[in-house]
């Protein structure tokens, strides 16, 4: 089935299987590998990419669905050699270790900031009508979707922590 | 994965059209696509319904009434939701991962699968699955069983956190067949106890689409969704209470009580309500509401703890909410 996916700014024109997912039409058939697959059923967050603004589970989603949309990956965070303030607090902090969840972690929290900012709530939220302030628990709840076999789990809210407070 | 065909129409009717009964609809696909890849489901078509325009919350004269295809991150944002229906917006908020909250649709939600193992394992008896073939769940391995509504043929367990908050809240699912008809069906109709059918889940036929959910103005303010799970965040429900409550002058003149982790649907029981209503609140009478929510509970191996769970919850979320 002809689609055509808009990844990082650029158009590719592809030919796919339309049980191709999202995940592996980057990475098999685009050859961007920065979205990884830990679990392939929703349950870790490594393949998370963010589609029209918004962070997904690349690899419960056709890519055939997305022939509209703008998908921002991995690598699509940086400004050409530039890392974005995410990127660099990640290294400041050693927010990785082996660095497999590490792509979806960048993007999940990228699109977890701009969720805040536009006042959505969380689990742990107190107030539903209230501002939303990114707390130590607030930061871990909103980022429970991404597991980290590494357990860097202190360097990543630290690093979370310092770009929220910018 | 098996093949299949892809199709997105930009109308209902299309929709409703091109779905045959090997086809399913996909909204985010969360679950849909999670059950193909271990051909569990095997659907030759897949029609996309997310261009329908079934994205819509609209207050409506006795209500609101979200579009089938609202994502369950955008419905637990909605200033209406949050301000008015606030036991939805925290059971949604409970659920899943802020990722599949962005993708994941009310009516997909609605109709997500048990997450039963054996339901999932193809080379496991599944009497969902496969109607006929046994059970491995009973004399197997619970833990995410149900211990209400169960069968000889089936203990799976309705797993979703909004249907609870959207029981309690006496909500009605939209539906439209393929003749282009409409009709609502109060949750508690629309889905059916296992029986010796335990493959027939709703009384939705195969080909008919939901097109929405209609919340009635609430019965009361007082909300509180309360969820324990084996982890503190991204795990389905071992028991979750959902209240809606209104008290005047000391005592609760209204009560409307739905549990997650519990039933093979989201449970309610008419009892604890009846039981509640009049009453001013206290621990004895909170004790008796766990007591006639547990009378009939089937509580196989392993699922034991189940009981005084659901009892300590219900007292913690019946304080909360009148205090
Ligand atoms: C790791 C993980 C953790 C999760 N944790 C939780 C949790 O804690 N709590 C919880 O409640 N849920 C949880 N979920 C489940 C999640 O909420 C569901 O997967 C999601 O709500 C399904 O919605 P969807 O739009 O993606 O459905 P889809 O996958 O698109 O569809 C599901 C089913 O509904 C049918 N369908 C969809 N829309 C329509 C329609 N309009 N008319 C007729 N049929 C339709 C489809 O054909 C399919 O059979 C979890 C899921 C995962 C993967
Ligand atoms: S690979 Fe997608 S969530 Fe694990
Ligand atoms: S750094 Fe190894 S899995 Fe997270």
């Amino acid at each position: 089935m002809q689609t055509t996916l808009t990844v990082n700014g650029t158009r590719h024109q592809l030919d796919l299987d339309p049980r191709v997912t999202l995940l592996d039409a980057l990475r098999e058939h685009i050859g961007l590998t920065g979205a990884k697959k830990g679990c392939d059923h929703g349950q870790c967050g490594a393949c998370t990419v963010i589609a029209d603004g918004r962070r997904i589970n690349a690899c419960l989603t056709l890519a055939v669905m997305h022939a509209d949309a703008e998908i921002v990956t991995v690598e699509g965070l940086a400004e050409g050699k530039t890392l974005s303030a995410m990127q660099q607090a990640f290294l400041d902090h050693d927010g990785m270790q082996c660095g497999y969840c590490t792509p979806g972690q960048l993007c999940s929290a990228t699109a977890m900031l701009e969720e805040a900012r536009a006042g959505r709530a969380s689990h742990v939220t107190e107030d539903l009508e209230g501002t939303t302030r990114l707390t130590r628990d607030e930061i871990t709840e909103r980022m429970s979707g991404n597991l980290c076999r590494c357990a860097c789990y202190s360097g990543i809210v630290a690093a979370i922590e310092k770009v929220a407070a910018e | 994965m098996r093949p299949f065909d892809y199709h997105r129409p930009e109308t209902s009717n299309d929709a409703l059209n091109l779905a045959d009964e090997e086809a399913a609809f996909i909204g985010g696909g969360t679950n849909l696509l999670d059950l193909m890849k271990l051909e569990v489901m095997t659907p030759d078509q897949l029609v996309d319904i997310n261009r329908l325009g079934l994205d819509q919350i609209d207050e409506v004269s006795g209500g609101i009434r979200i579009g089938a295809t609202v994502r369950n991150s955008d419905l637990a944002d909605d200033a209406r939701i949050r301000r008015n229906w606030s036991v939805l917006s925290r059971a949604l908020l409970a659920g899943a991962s802020p990722q599949l909250r962005n993708r994941a649709t009310t009516a997909g939600n609605l109709l997500q699968r048990t997450r039963c193992p054996y339901f999932q394992d193809i080379d496991a008896p599944c009497n969902k699955r496969v109607p006929g073939s046994g059970c491995a769940a009973i004399g197997g391995e619970l833990r995410n069983h149900a211990v209400l509504g169960t069968s000889d043929h089936c203990i799976a367990l309705h797993p979703s956190d909004m249907a609870v908050a959207m029981r309690a809240l006496d909500a009605e699912v939209i539906v439209r067949d393929a003749g282009g008809g409409t009709r609502t069906t109060a949750l508690v109709e629309f889905y059916r106890l296992p029986g010796d059918t335990p493959h027939i889940e709703t009384t939705l036929t195969p080909g008919e689409l939901i097109t929405g959910v209609h919340l009635p103005v609430p019965a009361g303010d007082r909300q509180v969704y309360r969820k324990v799970r084996d982890r503190a965040s991204y795990a389905f429900a071992l028991v979750s209470t959902a209240a809606v409550l209104r008290m005047e002058n000391g005592k609760i003149v209204s009560a409307s009580l739905a549990f997650g982790g519990l039933g093979t649907m989201p449970w309610r029981n008419e009892e604890i309500e009846a039981l509640l209503t009049g009453e001013a609140p206290s621990n004895a009478l909170f004790d008796k509401a766990g007591e006639v929510l547990m009378k009939e509970a089937e509580l196989r191996e392993g699922l034991e703890f189940k009981k005084p769970l659901a009892q300590r919850v219900l007292k913690a979320v019946l304080t909360e909410a009148t205090q």
